[in-house]
Order: structure tokens, then sequence, then C-alpha cells
């Protein structure tokens, strides 16, 4: 097991490159702690599976660099990476029992049998199957084929990096939960690096320690969940992660402070001048906003009953500001004012955050 | 256990169809039935003559001859073009623009009308004046297919292989094409082996386009005529005569009605035997 750092990479699928629309993935350098549990989050077709098969090995990046640890494995091909990955679509081989699966990766690399035998028979029960194991792999249910794909990879003892590409897709939701429980745990009994790629910000926040977030071939962020939420770095990161999203407003900074439509917003610090040639915005989650006596007026266009908390429209200068209202508190009528947390609002620039 | 509802009225939904299927087939096949058990003369005069034609036919040596060469010439068809056409398949492009022009090339034979390819290949083989002949010989080999058996035997399989690979070429490669790159990914994960790969992937995912290839080729080649007629003729001698060829000797060249269409239906049971168990035994296989 070893850290993985990705140096100055990029990558495009095209022979000739020309426009920055042409990379599928923009240039990144990215480290990836030993053990560490991560998400790569995005939405599709943001690059998050072109990312995960170059750390595999089923891409060679077009520019770049991968390490493991002290070893370059850019052109390494993935049987000798060291590395196991699980896909959208259970892979098993059909012809063999769920015990002949599991015995797959190890055989090929020429382990004695007995070994092999036991751990096979370690990792079957680690992930329930050990009842299974006579039966033939192509006439178990798609969460039991999920298990086999990943039990692939837990076998071996060489393994640096276990990859997720979606692995949840074809689970029906009521077993989504269970798998995902299961992953969690064995990460905590392993302690193998995990990498696990989704569009789904659950899976990612509860899977996670650390969630990658990519946005156009981009990683947007790298942080926990509370940070991505808490303090998300790119107006993307804020409307991906919550729901609702977060409000992104327009502003112009005057004397240090943003204004919103003329009015001030506090963001607990002074915002430095800026040249001009940016967009401004301003960034914040309809958790961090509140009625107040006195504030930013507002007319109240609509309130939607989400359960445990009411999410209201509220309307001014022609924005749409979305707040959070807990059940039981009483939502203004038609107009009020509104107040941002100042530690919870950022200003963005061209998207990014500032500071 | 949900309990099954019958309603005879379903029965008139299916009428139209029993009556289409009654005239293209059971019809035209009863009247066969009607000739195999009679001896038949000039002016529709029919005499009864039970099961004798069956008899006949099943004790015949001559048709025990021609259903050996039958068998033999699928089995040996079979056994080149299967494992022909999925090597073909595996070497083939999977993507770009060598893709059309492989599955344009394979197609090719397939649309070349049957007795063209018999005289084709008749003209291509003869020894004095067509390449293929003129080559062999060429090559210190006496090679004559309008005198030699093996030589005969050996074109016909050569002219069926040419035009029949293709089919199961295009059947396999369909086949690969479906399946998804995960599973090429995830042997490669593994460390498998191409042979592993071959093994435990594609076979397995070509299982059913497989099954469908072999009895389409089984039946066509067993049933097969144009081809062989123009090429030998059913000769040298009756080296190359299978049994649609034989068949049409004796119900057209004999007029002996009554013995073919004995022959005929005892053909057309053979035909369907071998093919339901050739399905039962590979379906069989995949139940497991």
């Amino acid at each position: 097991m070893s850290e993985i750092s990705l140096r100055e990479l990029r990558h495009s699928y095209l022979e000739t490159p020309r426009t920055e629309e042409d990379w599928a993935l923009k240039k990144m350098s990215v480290d990836w702690t030993e053990g560490g549990a991560y998400a790569l989050l995005g939405p599709s077709g943001c690059g998050k599976t072109t990312l995960l098969n170059i750390i595999s090995g089923l891409l060679t990046p077009t520019e770049g660099e991968v390490w493991f640890g002290d070893r370059n494995v850019t052109n390494m091909p993935p049987d000798q990476r060291n590395i196991a990955q699980v896909f959208q679509f259970p892979v098993v081989y059909d012809t063999m029992t769920v015990y002949e699966n599991l015995c797959f990766p190890l055989r090929n690399r020429g382990i004695p049998q007995t070994d092999v035998d036991r751990k096979v028979r370690e990792i079957a029960a680690m992930l329930d199957l050990g009842d299974m194991l006579p039966r033939r792999a192509s006439g178990l249910t798609a969460d039991g084929k999920q298990k086999i794909s990943l039990g692939r990879g837990l076998v071996r003892s060489d393994v640096n990096v276990i990859m997720f590409d979606e692995p949840l897709t074809v689970i029906d939701p009521h077993l989504k939960w269970v798998l995902r429980s299961k992953l969690k745990e064995l990460h905590q009994r392993i302690g193998t690096t995990m990498i696990y790629v989704t569009h789904d910000q659950t899976e990612a926040l509860t899977f996670a320690d650390q969630v990658v977030v990519m946005h156009e071939g981009t990683v947007v962020q790298i942080g926990t969940p509370v940070d991505l939420f808490e303090r998300p770095r790119h107006t993307f990161v804020g409307h991906f992660i919550g729901s609702p999203g977060m409000n992104v407003l327009p502003c112009v900074i005057e004397n240090g402070t943003p204004l919103f439509a003329g009015q001030p917003v506090s963001v607990g610090h002074a915002i430095g001048p800026r040249d001009g040639a940016e967009r401004l915005e301003i960034g914040v989650r309809p958790e961090f906003v509140s009625f107040a006596a006195e504030g930013i007026p507002v007319e109240i266009v609509k309130v939607s009953d989400a359960g445990r908390y009411s999410i209201v429209d509220a309307l001014h200068g022609g924005h749409v500001i979305k707040l959070l209202v807990p059940e039981g508190e009483s939502v203004p009528a038609e107009s009020a004012h509104i107040q941002f947390d100042p530690g919870h609002t950022q200003v963005y620039a061209d998207g990014w955050m500032v500071n | 256990m949900a309990v099954k509802t019958q309603n005879p009225k379903a029965w008139l939904f299916v009428l139209p169809v029993v009556v289409l299927v009654a005239f293209n087939a059971l019809i035209p096949l009863m009247t066969v039935v009607n000739y195999s058990v009679q001896e038949t003369f000039g002016d529709n005069v029919f005499f009864w003559e039970g099961v004798k034609w069956y008899e006949e036919v099943l004790h015949s040596e001559r048709f025990h001859a021609a259903l050996l060469r039958q068998l033999m010439f699928t089995s040996i068809i079979l056994s080149i073009e299967v494992p022909l056409g999925v090597a073909i398949a595996l070497a083939m492009p999977k993507k770009g623009f060598g893709v059309s022009v492989c599955l344009v090339f394979m197609a090719l034979p397939l649309l070349i009308p049957w007795n063209v390819v018999g005289a084709m290949w008749n003209i291509f083989a003869l020894p004095d004046i067509g390449l293929l002949g003129r080559m062999i010989n060429g090559m210190g080999i006496d090679y004559n297919f309008t005198q030699q058996p093996l030589a005969a035997w050996f074109t016909t399989i050569l002219m069926d292989v040419w035009h029949w690979t293709s089919l199961v070429v295009l059947l396999a490669y369909a086949g690969l094409r479906s399946i998804p790159d995960a599973y090429f990914q995830a042997a490669k994960i593994d460390g498998a082996t191409p042979w592993a790969v071959f093994r435990f992937i594609q076979l397995p995912k070509m299982k059913r386009v497989l099954t469908i290839a072999i009895l389409l080729r089984f039946m066509d080649s067993f049933m097969i005529y144009t081809e062989p007629f123009v090429l030998t003729g059913g000769g040298p001698g009756n080296t190359t005569t299978f049994l649609s060829i034989d068949l049409v000797k004796i119900a057209l060249g004999q007029f002996d009605l009554g013995p073919a269409a004995a022959m005929s239906l005892i053909y057309f049971l053979i035909v369907l035997l071998l093919c339901w168990v050739f399905y039962t035994l590979m379906m069989r296989h995949e139940a497991q």
C-alpha cells in the first residue's frame, strides 16, 4: 500500500487537442493518502471515470505522471499496478462458480492453492457470500454479483487501492444502503485506500472521509463533507452539494463590502479591491439565510413543505433567494426582511471563492 | 400458484395462423404423405401400399450411403466453419474504418445466389482452365474434381466454407461486440491471460449466437442441394450425392413418387430430430 499522487495530469481522448474544451481532464495534481476513503463526485460527463481509469491504468494520460508511492506507474498496465476495480455493471465470469470467481485473480498470479482457498473463504465470509461459494455466479442477484466483483479485489493482498465506478447503479434502492454500509465497514477493517466514483451526493458524503468534487474536467474542491457544505470553494460545489443548493447572487464590491442589488451583505471580513473584469457573486446556503427584523427586503413567492423544514422562495430585485425555515416556525405572509449568516456567506469571483 | 384460466375463444384468434400454416405447410406435407403410402401410375391411378416404401427406403443401401455422406459432409463443414468463423470474428477490428470494410467483405459471399456459387467454383476449380485447378496442378499435385472423389469432396467443402463461414463470422462478431468493456477491463485487472479472456468471457458470451449459428449451418448444410449439384452434379459416380441430390434423382429422374415421398418424410424427420437434439443439448448446458 502506498500513497497515490497524480502529477501535472492532463488527458484528452483526441489525437491532437487544440482548445481547452478538447481536454477531458484539465491539468491537475492530486494526492491520495494511504488508507483514505475518497469519493469522486461530479455530474455525468465531468471526467470522473476518465480519472479513475487513469489511476487504474486502463487509460494512459496524455500528459503528466501517476505515482504509487515511489514508483512511477504512468505506463504500467493495470495488472502490474496492484489495483482493484468494481465497475458500474457487475462483472462476473458466468461459467464459473462464486468460489472460482474469487479464486480467479489469485490463480492468474500463480498463488498456491492452499493460500488461495484460505483467502477466498476468509473474504467470502466477510462479504456474507460463504454459503453461496459452490453456486454458479450467473445465477446471483445484482448485489450478489457486485459483491463478487468486490471480492475479487479484496482477495488480493497486494492491492494498493480499490476503485468503485458507480457500483450501486444497478442495485435496488433498499439494498444500496446495506451495501454501502458494508463498504464502509470493510474500509475500516482492511484499511485499503478506496476511491468511490459517484454522481450521488448522499453516497459520496456517507462513504467518504474526503470528497473530491469534479466539474468539467477540473477538480474544484477536495475536502471533508463538512468543508464542502460550509465553505464551498466554487459555486458549482455550492449548487451540486446540498438540497436545495446554494443561493448564488450577483454582487458588486464597494469599499470592501459586497452589495447585492444595492443592499450591503456582511461576509465577516473585508474584500480587497477587484479588477472589475470578473463576474462577482455572493454565495449563501439556504440553511444560513433567516428572517429578521431588518435586512434585505423580500417578497415571499413560494413556500414548499419538505417535512422537517419548509423551503421558502423569496424575491429581491428580480432574484430568487431560497431559505430554509424549520418546522414549527412561522413564515411571514408576503413581505419580510432576511439576513445572511456572515460566517457562512462567501464572495465568488468567476465562480471561485475569494478569501 | 396462479390458476390458469382456459378460454375456448382464444382458439378463434389462432385460427388465421392455423389456416395460413395449413395452406403453406400442412396441406403440401399431407400430399407427400399421401404419395408415400401409395403406388402411383399415370392417369391418377393409385394403389395402396402401406409402409412398403418406408421399409424399402430404410433398408436401401443407397439411402444409407447418401445419409452417411450427408452426415460426414455436415460434420466436416461444421468443424471447420465454426472455429474458423470465431477466429475471424476475434481478429476483426473493433472500431474505426476497418469495421465496415470487413463487414462488407464478410457479407459478400452470402449475397451471391447459390447456383452462381456452384458455377463460380466449378469454373474456378477446373483442372485445365480454372485458376485454382491450374494452381494445384502447378504445385505438382494431381487434382481433378470431376474424376477424383477426394478432390470433389475437397472442392465441395472448400466452396461451402467460402460461402458460409461469413455467417458464423457475422453472428460471432455481433456476439463479441455486445460484451461490455468492463469485462475486459476487469479481466485485465484480474491478470487474466488472453486465453482465459477467450475461455471465460468471450466464449460464454458468444454461446447464444453460436447456438444459432450452429443450428443454421447444420440445417442448411444438411439440406444442401444447389451448390454441389452445379459443382459436381453428385459425382464423380455417387461420391458427392448428398441426401437432397439423391432425393431429386429418385423423384424427378426416376419418377418413383412413392419411395421419393417416403424418403422426403424420413429426411424431414431426421433434420427435425437432429435439430431438436442439438437445441436441447445446448439449452440444457445453458440451464446448468
